[in-house]
């Protein structure tokens, strides 16, 4: 079996990414967003806003992966890409992976990147750790995009389908929330914590794909 | 898969002649509580062009979609037996994408080595070659389409309407194609309302 047809959709979907909905910067602006209007909503209390912050950036970057999700897989039914990419011989797992993997690294990355400088306007400490913090939240951002790819998939010959993914994928995204946020606020059972994240992060990505295949079967039907 | 299926489909050995490339038997398809149709079977020999013929909702599109695999049928079974070109109603081309762009896609996803501009050139697209696919006319999306057809050889070509928003010149090239690829021993399905333009062996109406 050939990777070619894996390598050429994971080629096509990052170009998309940039080309259609101007790639990072629609979710980038949404995180923003979000970080920006809690503090002026909770008041600036230095202690309140370093004690939330870590929560409230895990809430805003599930939320904000969801918004570049409706058309990864949408897009393709609409055009008929679909149909070419159902009739490659790769399997269909592969390819939704490698289209949810070029989203997330065109999309997901950089929320994951932009987190240290949304960490500061918590009022968190400028220290080594915020580089750790981006490394659970870039492993976390993976499973959001990846159970939101679930979604997508289901949803893909829905007209605006944006909220049927958010209502499919956001139960999905509980355990990484959790997990992500024990690992930075330090609570009971913390220890294992990143090790929880990234084993719920491998899960999804075991396991999403191939739910990913047979929606995007059946939208074909 | 198809990678080096391609290369080797050129001499086609002779059992391979006569052996059919595709065959459907007794197939049936609901759409909603209706029973489109039933009992619909065809065989597809090497150098055969079989033109499927229906009233709009007919269910040519849904024939179509089964003989490729993409829908399942609700009774019977297709058998391919070689490799098939799909060109549906929706090209499949993005936004961003030109001609070139979406034709060395699919080069690279089925492994082949086509000299890309010799296909533009023949689908008369070289002045909108480097064109996004949202500058790009009906017409011309359909030409780039069929350029995929001419990336790798394939025994099969499945065409749904293919003279959708073509004009007389596109006709005539999609002809040329498709007379010169039934002369090789390759073998279509098309489904039509007008009148074709290359050699027809069989018609199927729905």
């Amino acid at each position: 079996m050939s990777a070619a047809p894996i390598l050429a959709a994971f080629r096509q979907a990052f170009a998309e990414a940039w080309a259609g909905g101007a790639g990072a910067l629609l979710p980038l602006g949404f995180l923003g967003g979000t970080a920006v209007l809690v503090p002026l909503g909770i008041g600036s209390d230095t202690d309140t806003l370093s004690a939330v912050g870590p929560g409230i950036i895990w809430v805003s970057l599930a939320l904000s992966s969801l918004v570049t999700l409706e058309r990864i897989f949408q897009a393709d039914v609409e055009d008929g890409t679909l149909d070419l990419w159902l009739q490659t011989g790769a399997p269909m797992a592969g390819i939704a992976a490698a289209k949810t993997l070029a989203h997330w690294l065109a999309a997901g990355l950089p929320l994951a990147l932009a987190s240290p400088l949304l960490a500061l306007m918590f009022q968190a400490q400028a220290s080594l750790e915020l580089l750790v913090h981006l490394g659970l939240y870039a492993l976390g951002g993976l499973a959001f995009f990846f159970w939101g790819g679930v979604g997508a998939a289901l949803s893909a010959t829905v007209r605006r389908g944006g909220l049927l993914i958010s209502i499919i994928a956001l139960p999905l995204y509980v355990p990484t929330a959790i997990f992500g946020a024990l690992a930075m606020t330090g609570g009971i059972g913390s220890d294992g914590a990143p090790m929880l994240l990234a084993a719920s992060t491998l899960f999804a990505c075991a396991v999403a794909p191939y739910a990913m295949a047979a929606a995007l079967r059946l939208a074909a039907d | 898969m198809f990678a080096g299926q391609g290369e080797q489909a050129k001499p086609l050995p002779v059992t391979l002649l006569t052996a059919p490339l595709l065959t459907a038997r007794d197939l049936a398809i609901l759409r909603g509580e209706r029973v489109l149709f039933r009992g619909v079977g065809l065989s597809l020999s090497p150098g055969e062009g079989i033109v499927l013929r229906g009233a709009n909702g007919a269910g040519k599109t849904t024939l179509l979609r089964m003989l490729a695999g993409l829908t399942r049928p609700e009774a019977g079974d297709v058998a391919r037996a070689a490799p098939h070109h799909w060109i549906g109603h929706k090209e499949g081309i993005k936004p961003q994408e030109s001609p070139r762009g979406h034709l060395a896609l699919w080069a690279q996803a089925w492994g082949s080595k086509a000299n890309i501009p010799e296909i533009l050139e023949k689908m008369a697209l070289k002045r909108a070659a480097d064109v996004p696919g949202r500058y790009l006319s009906a017409g011309q999306r359909r030409r780039t389409a069929f350029g995929r057809l001419l990336l790798e050889e394939r025994p099969v070509w499945l065409l749904d309407e293919p003279y959708t928003a073509l004009d007389a010149s596109g006709k005539a090239m999609l002809d040329a194609v498709i007379s010169s690829h039934l002369r090789s021993n390759g073998a279509i399905i098309a489904s039509m309302h007008d009148i074709a333009g290359f050699p027809v062996t069989a018609e199927v109406t729905l």
